[in-house]
């Protein structure tokens, strides 16, 4: 090619020296601005609107939604009625699928009964596979029928790349590049996914940040977890609207919780581990469009409810089997899994949760959807109680095993900062190419799920 | 394959650059790696009047200060590789926020065709375009176009062929900064053109260096003539 330029190295460093000397902090902001005033000058001069309702109107909107002010709030009250409509509405379907399931499952005992099946494999199928299945589509299918085309609406009304807009300050601030609040967002949905997206952010070291703290948002495995406990235990002095409304605001926090934890833990990284000044994008926000509202809510529903669900269903089944088969497998005198959960008992005490909730959470690894199901498993296999027909006998299980609202909040919390499941991992290793970073990834959460779930334990207890 | 010109398509992600592409190059494309670089680019053919164009589509950015790979990639190629002529492709729906793109462009290279596209989506909004106006005020020719139905096609094509052959001229209106900034510029431009001599245009290296871009000072001190040890 013929643009060799003349020089040396050194002549080059010199030049970039001199012009780093001349330089000054606010330079970029003075060429972009230059940069952005002229663009407006020439619209000024070249271009004429005869139409212009629709512009307006996003500005109007956008200097709302937007707002230092008001952006905020407007975001949590979003996010609010999301919630609300999503656990008030769930209830009900949620029991009536229950039910059905327990009514069903009188129907397979009988058949197994009548074809003289083997205890063992009435064990593996109908103890095992059909209520972890089921537990899974009753406890999940609902909430998520109601959250994602909710979800679907908020974003393509434009809602959720304005929430981007007011989050990316925030992030500036805390060092990460402001796409990250994409990814977060997109976390929301699924985390492994997120790591994927991450890609959209370019530099290496924002990139890591966003990997890293992804995990803090709660994924689609982790609603369905964080909106039983938060139902059954959060309000149990209220009813009706306002349980609904106290449920909904626990929720609210544990979420703003997670956010803030994303916010300290890349400020942390930015200051230490990843340091760096974030760069410079443009984020474009496009007009506020009322969505084809039936093709959204029904499309999502099919589409994400449908995906969700029936990833949880495969990895529920075989979790399923192995649990039981580990509750049933002795060895010496009690099973496999009371070996299990006698282990892990005393320092799920600590945390003020217990060894049968630790081991849902290990055994839960390949997908956050299943740890709840294990969980309950877990306990019924202890014989406590031996049918669950509805939400009311769910509660009365965790209740004979010892919870309180402090076992509910900790688990929730655990559940909300805890290792990322077993794809994210493999999808963060996939992206980073690094085996150091994919376990700081698991690492990090856990360090922190542990401190947060202990402290609030101890100081819970000191307290009285 | 040499003789033939080459023309860079650059503009913001979401603007039709894809579909102008394709309308131009139809099915005769492939994907070229250039200069040794691990990044391809989608390359395409385009015959006007018995000639052959090659044309290369740039990715997507909405601006060229090299904060990401993409936007070094269309920086690298539109100063380092020097296409014949630069199309920068517009959005006509939102024209004062492709603009930006459009003049940072201009200040890296001379011969630029600004391509408005969506213009068929423009008027149906009720937005007019007096690209006449542009052209004077930016110093380029400013068409108007839609890829999707090609139509303006005609005009772009002719006018390539007559900036490729260098029959006409083009004089890009140059964005002076505040009296700060360019007396900054002043005083490192002669330097950077001690270096670059007139292959690069020196104001825009100066600018960039103030603007701390090392990207830009690692691309240039890779294309130093007289290599020195590994050292």
């Amino acid at each position: 090619m013929n643009s060799e330029l003349a020089g040396s190295r050194g002549d080059l460093n010199a030049l970039y020296e001199r012009a780093q000397q001349l330089s000054s902090p606010d330079l970029r902001d003075k060429i972009v601005g230059s940069l952005y005033q002229e663009s407006k000058r020439l619209c000024e001069a070249g271009v004429q609107h005869t139409k212009t309702k629709r512009d307006r109107r996003t500005e109007k909107l956008d200097a709302v939604f937007t707002s230092p002010i008001w952006g905020f709030p407007i975001m949590m009250v979003m996010l609010g009625i999301v919630f609300y409509l999503t656990i008030a509405g769930a209830n009900i379907p949620s029991d009536m699928i229950a039910r059905f399931f327990g009514w069903l499952e009188n129907y397979i005992a009988a058949f197994f009964d009548w074809v003289k099946a083997p205890e063992w494999l009435y064990g593996v199928l109908v103890l095992g596979l059909y209520r972890g299945t089921t537990w899974v589509i009753s406890v999940m299918l609902p909430p998520m029928a109601i959250f994602f085309p909710t979800f679907a609406l908020l974003e393509n009304y434009g809602y959720l790349p304005r929430v981007a807009f007011n989050m990316d300050r925030i992030f500036k601030k805390v060092g990460a590049h402001g796409k990250q609040s994409l990814t977060m967002a997109m976390g929301f949905g699924c985390n492994a996914a997120a790591m994927m997206s991450s890609r959209i952010i370019e530099s290496p070291r924002e990139r890591m940040l966003a990997i890293l703290t992804n995990n803090f948002v709660p994924c689609n495995g982790r609603w369905g977890t964080l909106i039983v406990l938060a139902s059954l235990f959060m309000a149990a002095g209220y009813t009706g609207g306002a349980k609904s409304l106290v449920t909904t605001s626990v929720i609210v926090g544990i979420v703003m919780f997670g956010i803030l934890v994303t916010f300290l833990v890349s400020w942390v990284l930015s200051k230490t581990a990843l340091k760096g000044v974030p760069t410079h994008y443009t984020l474009e926000l496009p007009a506020y469009r009322r969505p084809k509202f039936w093709e959204t809510v029904i499309r999502s529903s099919l589409e994400r409810s449908w995906a969700v669900l029936l990833r949880a269903v495969k990895v529920a089944a075989p979790a399923g089997i192995l649990t039981w088969v580990l509750a049933n497998v002795n060895a010496g005198d009690t099973s496999v899994l009371m070996h299990i959960v006698n282990f892990l008992d005393p320092f799920g005490q600590m945390l003020g949760l217990d060894g049968y909730i630790l081991m849902a959470f290990l055994i839960g690894l390949p997908a956050n959807e299943i740890v709840l199901p294990i969980l309950i498993m877990g306990y019924l296999s202890t014989g406590a109680l031996t049918e669950v027909d509805n939400l009311g006998d769910l509660k009365q299980i965790f209740v004979d095993h010892g919870w309180t609202w402090l076992t509910a909040l900790n688990m929730m919390l655990f559940s909300l900062l805890h290792f990322p499941c077993g794809t994210t991992l493999v999808n963060i290793y996939k992206e980073t190419k690094s085996m150091k970073w994919t376990f700081l990834s698991f690492l990090i959460p856990t360090v922190i799920a542990i401190f947060v779930t202990f402290v609030i334990a101890q100081s819970v207890r000191l307290l009285g | 394959m040499n003789d033939s010109y080459r023309i860079a398509l650059a503009g913001n992600p979401n603007t039709g650059k894809s579909t102008l592409f394709n309308a131009l190059t139809g099915l005769k494309q492939h994907t070229g790696n250039w200069a040794g670089k691990t990044v391809s680019l989608a390359e395409g053919t385009l015959l006007h009047k018995g000639k052959n164009y090659r044309m290369i589509d740039l990715p997507g950015t909405y601006s060229i200060f090299s904060n990401s790979r993409d936007e070094e990639v269309a920086r690298n190629y539109i100063v380092f590789e020097k296409p014949d002529v630069t199309l920068v492709v517009v959005d006509a729906t939102s024209l004062e926020r492709n603009l930006n793109l459009a003049l940072q462009i201009l200040e890296m290279t001379q011969n630029v065709i600004i391509c408005i596209n969506l213009m068929d989506e423009a008027e149906k909004r009720g937005i007019s375009i007096n690209e006449r106006l542009l052209t004077r005020r930016l110093g380029v020719p400013v068409i108007k176009i839609s890829a999707r139905n090609k139509a303006g096609f005609p005009l772009l094509l002719d006018t390539i062929e007559r900036l490729a052959e260098g029959k006409i001229k083009c004089e890009p209106a140059r964005l002076t900064y505040d009296k700060d900034i360019e007396a900054k510029i002043a005083s490192l431009e002669p330097l950077v053109a001690d270096l670059v001599e007139d292959r690069i245009s020196s104001r825009w290296v100066a600018l960039r260096l103030l603007d701390g871009d090392e990207s830009l000072l690692d691309e240039l001190k890779s294309r130093l003539k007289v290599k020195e040890g590994t050292a």
